[in-house]
C-alpha cells in the first residue's frame, strides 16, 4: 500500500507488535506525530515532558518485560536530550529503538534550525544508528533496527529520519525476513568447551558462580537456578544481575563488587574457580585487577566475545546465548560420571558460612533518626518483596540493592553502567506502563529526583500509580561519602541547599505527597503508602534519614575484594 | 608491535568514521589508515596499521568485528603476508646532488615522475621500513614534501580476505 514515510513508521511499529511510544513532538517529527493521530490504532504514545525521560522510561519497559522500548523524539535538541538515555540503555545493554526526526536531506549540513548530526553525536552509545535518506528503505531499516537492537548482545539503535523523508511516499509492506551479511549474532557455544567447562567446575575444590545481567537478558534465570542448585555452589550476582538468581536461597551469597557483602568478596577472592556468566568483571565488581582472585581460574560465558579477556584473563571462554549454554551444561551434567568433592565442598561452605556470619549488612537501628537501610527494609515488608523497584544513583541505590533481596529476575531496574541520576522516576513509569496492576517503587533520593522530577506532570496524566521512595538525607550522599572517607571530610557542593516541600511539590502535581521522619511510624506509614487506600495514586514519600549514614561494606578504590572496609 | 589489521567494510557514509571513531574511543593508535572500495562496489577494503601487546591487537579485531559495518576482519601479521605502500617524495634538487639523487633513487628502484630545473618527484613503492629508509639517506633539508599512502597488504597464496 502507497502511503508517506511517517505512515510507514506508525503501521511498521504496529506490525512489530510495538505498545507503548515514549516520545515529545518537534518540528522535524511532525508529519510522524499527525501520522499518529490519522493512522494509529493500538500504539500507545505517552507525552513525557523531557526528552531524557522518554528513553529511561523506554529503557525501564524494556528492562521489565525484556522486549524493546520505543522512542520518538526531534531532531536537535530533541535528540541531544536523549543522549544521557540511549548512552544508559548501551552501557547496560538494553534493546531500545529511538527515532529521530532529522532536517530535510536537502538542508543536512547547512547548519538548519533544530539540525544536528545525530548520527555522528549517537555513533559511540549504540549499537548501531541509521540515517535513512530514502523512504523506500525505511521499513527494511525499521526491521534491521529491531533485530538489531533484540538480538545478540542487545543494546539501543538509533533511526534518523528527515523530514522530506517522513513525506516521501512509498510502498509499504511488513518486511517477513531480515539479513545482513556483517551481522549474525552467536546462537550456540561451543560444545567442546561447554564439556571442558564443565569438567573444572566438577573438580574445583572452592568454586563460586558470579553472574550478571546478561542471566536477564538471556532470559536464562530458570536454568542459572537448575544449575546453581545441581552444582551446589556459592553464587553471588553483580548490581545488574540481582533477581536472575532467588536473594532469599541459602546458597545466594549476596552481592558483589564496592559495596558487596563480605561472604561474596570473600568467596571470590579466595575461590580456586569463577564461572563467570553474563557479567563482565566490571572495576566496580573486581576492584584492584593486580590482587584480583589471585587463586581461581575462570570460565567465562558471555555473547560479546569482545567482554572476554577485556580485563581478567580467562582460562575457558564459552561465546554463546546464556540460555543456550546453561541448557547444555546441564545436560553434560546429568551424562558425565564426574562428580565434585562433597568435602571439598562442605569445607568450602563451613569458610564461606563463617563469613557470612560477620553479618557485614548489620547497622545501628537504636536512634532518633530513620536509617536509610531501615526504609528500604520496611519498604521491602510492605511489599511483600515482590515490588518492581527502580533507582537513582547513589547511597540510595546501593540500600535498595542490599535490603530490597530480589528474588525475581526483571524487578530490579537501575542504571549500573552509566550511573545515571534521574533514571529512576521514569524507568519506574515504564515499568509501571507495562504492569498496570504490580507494585512499582522507585527508590530515589533528593538530589537524583530533581533530576526528572517534571515527570511527576507525565505520571498524572497517565494515572502512573507509581510510589516515589525519597530517601532524603539533605546531602548528594555518596559524593558526600567518598569526600567523607578520601578528601578529609571537606564537603564540597554535595549539600544539597534550598530543597523543596516534596510534600507540597507532589500535591501541587496532583499526588499524594507524604512525609516520615520518626523511625517509629516508618513502617505503619509505609503500610498505609502500599495499602489499597492508594492503589491508584502516585505517592511521593520524603523519608528523612540520618544525614551521617555510610554505605558498608565498602572497597576503596585501588583495594582488592579482601580489603573491605566493614563498617 | 606493529600489526596490520585489513577489512572489508560495506561501502556506506559513516562506515570509515564508526572504525576510527572506535580507536579513539578505546585509545587505540592508528599508525596509518586507507580505503577505497573494491571490485564489488558495496565493499570497502580498509587496511590500518596499529600498535600494542597480543592482548590489545586481540580486542582491537573483537570490537572491529563488533562493528555492524565491518564484514570481515583479519590481522595480516598473524601469517605470511605481502605489505606495500606508496610514496610520492618531492626533493629540492640543484646542481651536484642531481645526479647523486637520481642514483640514490635508482638503488632504491624508485622513479622520478616529475623533474624541474630544482625538483624532483620520485615515487617510490614498498614495505614501509624501505621508504622510512629512503628518507633517512636524504638530507632533510632537502625534502619539498613527503606524501605517503599508508600500507596495504594481502596474505600471501590463496588465502584472501572475502566475503
Amino acid at each position: 500500500m502507497e502511503m508517506t514515510g511517517a505512515q510507514i513508521l506508525i503501521h511498521y511499529l504496529e506490525d512489530e507488535g510495538v505498545e507503548h511510544l515514549w516520545g515529545y513532538p518537534g518540528g522535524a517529527v511532525l508529519p510522524i506525530y499527525d501520522a499518529l493521530d490519522t493512522d494509529a490504532k493500538n500504539l500507545n504514545h505517552i507525552l513525557v515532558r523531557h526528552e531524557q525521560a522518554a528513553v529511561h522510561a523506554a529503557d525501564g519497559y524494556a528492562r521489565s518485560t525484556g522486549k524493546p522500548g520505543v522512542v520518538l523524539v526531534t531532531s536537535g535538541p530533541g535528540a541531544t536530550n536523549a543522549v544521557t538515555g540511549i548512552a544508559t540503555a548501551y552501557m547496560d545493554s538494553i534493546p531500545l529503538i529511538c527515532i529521530t526526526g532529522q532536517v530535510p536531506t536537502g538542508m543536512i549540513g547547512l547548519d538548519a534550525f533544530q539540525e544536528i548530526d545525530t548520527v555522528g553525536v549517537t555513533r559511540p552509545i549504540v549499537k548501531h544508528n541509521f540515517l535513512v535518506k530514502n523512504v523506500d528503505d525505511l521499513a527494511s531499516t525499521l526491521k534491521k533496527a529491531f533485530y538489531l537492537a533484540t538480538t545478540g548482545r542487545p543494546g539501543p539503535v538509533v533511526i534518523d529520519i528527515p523530514k522530506d523523508v517522513q513525506n516521501a511516499k512509498s510502498n509499504y509492506e511488513y518486511p517477513q525476513e531480515v539479513e545482513m551479511r556483517s551481522y549474525l549474532p552467536i546462537t550456540k557455544g561451543h560444545g567442546g568447551q561447554i564439556k571442558k567447562a564443565v569438567e573444572m567446575m566438577l573438580s574445583a575444590k572452592r568454586p563460586i558462580l558470579y553472574t550478571g545481567g546478561g542471566v536477564i537478558l538471556g532470559d536464562a534465570s530458570a536454568e542459572l537456578v537448575t544449575l546453581t542448585h545441581k552444582l551446589g555452589f556459592p553464587i553471588t550476582q553483580t548490581l545488574m544481575g540481582l533477581g536472575a538468581f532467588p536473594a532469599s536461597d541459602k546458597q545466594s551469597v549476596g552481592m558483589l563488587g564496592m559495596h558487596g557483602t563480605y561472604e561474596a568478596n570473600l568467596s571470590m577472592h579466595n575461590s580456586d574457580l569463577i564461572i563467570a556468566i553474563g557479567a563482565r568483571f566490571d572495576d566496580r565488581v573486581t576492584g584492584n585487577l593486580e590482587k584480583f582472585c589471585p587463586d581461581a581460574k575462570v570460565i567465562h560465558v558471555d555473547i560479546d566475545p569482545a567482554s572476554i579477556s577485556k580485563n581478567v584473563m580467562v582460562d575457558i571462554p564459552i561465546v554463546g546465548p546464556v540460555k543456550q549454554v546453561l541448557t547444555e551444561m546441564l545436560r553434560v551434567l546429568a551424562k558425565t560420571e564426574l562428580k565434585s568433592d562433597p568435602e571439598a565442598l562442605a569445607d568450602w561452605w563451613l569458610q564461606i558460612e563463617g563469613w557470612r556470619a560477620t553479618n557485614c549488612l548489620r547497622y545501628d537501628n537504636t536512634g532518633s533518626k530513620i536509617k536509610p537501610q531501615a526504609a528500604v527494609e520496611a519498604v521491602w515488608k510492605a511489599t511483600n518483596g515482590d515490588a518492581y523497584v527502580s533507582s537513582d544513583v547513589g547511597q540510595h541505590q546501593m540500600f535498595a540493592a542490599q535490603y530490597y533481596p530480589f528474588d525475581k529476575p526483571r524487578r530490579w531496574l537501575n542504571s549500573g553502567g552509566l550511573g545515571t541520576m534521574g533514571f529512576g522516576l521514569p524507568a519506574a513509569m515504564g515499568a509501571k506502563m507495562a504492569f498496570p496492576d504490580a507494585t512499582v517503587v522507585c527508590v530515589t533520593g533528593e538530589g537524583s529526583i530533581q533530576m526528572n522530577i517534571q515527570e511527576l506532570s507525565t505520571c498524572l496524566q497517565y494515572g502512573l500509580s507509581v510510589k516515589i521512595i525519597c530517601l532524603n538525607n539533605g546531602f548528594l550522599g555518596m559524593v558526600r561519602q567518598w569526600q567523607e572517607f578520601f578528601y578529609e571530610r571537606r564537603y564540597s557542593m554535595s549539600y544539597m541547599d534550598s530543597l523543596p516541600d516534596f510534600v507540597k511539590l507532589a500535591e501541587s502535581y496532583g499526588h499524594v505527597g507524604v512525609r516520615i521522619d520518626d523511625p517509629k511510624t516508618l513502617q505503619a506509614q509505609l503500610d498505609e503508602v502500599f495499602s489499597e487506600k492508594y492503589k491508584n495514586r502516585l505517592v511521593f514519600v520524603d523519608i528523612i534519614t540520618d544525614q551521617q549514614e555510610n554505605v558498608y561494606p565498602m572497597i576503596p578504590a585501588g583495594a582488592g575484594l579482601n580489603e573491605m572496609i566493614l563498617v | 608491535m606493529k600489526h596490520i589489521i585489513s577489512m572489508l567494510i560495506e561501502n556506506e557514509s559513516g562506515a570509515l568514521s564508526r572504525v576510527s571513531g572506535l580507536f579513539s574511543a578505546r585509545g587505540y593508535n592508528i599508525h596509518a589508515l586507507t580505503v577505497a572500495p573494491t571490485e564489488d562496489d558495496s565493499l570497502s577494503r580498509l587496511t590500518l596499521v596499529t600498535s600494542g601487546t597480543a592482548l590489545e591487537v586481540e580486542q582491537i579485531v573483537k570490537h572491529l568485528n563488533r562493528l555492524i559495518d565491518v564484514v570481515k576482519v583479519l590481522d595480516l601479521t598473524e601469517g605470511s603476508h605481502i605489505e606495500r605502500e606508496l610514496m610520492l617524495i618531492k626533493l629540492s634538487t640543484t646542481g651536484d646532488t642531481r645526479e647523486e639523487y637520481k642514483r640514490l633513487v635508482d638503488i632504491f628502484r624508485g622513479d622520478i615522475i616529475d623533474v624541474t630545473a630544482t625538483t624532483y618527484t620520485v615515487q617510490m613503492v614498498g614495505k614501509s621500513a624501505k621508504l622510512d629508509a629512503f628518507i633517512d639517506v636524504i638530507d632533510s633539508g632537502l625534502i619539498l614534501e613527503t606524501v605517503r599512502s599508508g600500507t596495504v597488504g594481502v596474505m600471501r597464496g590463496e588465502k584472501c580476505l572475502h566475503l
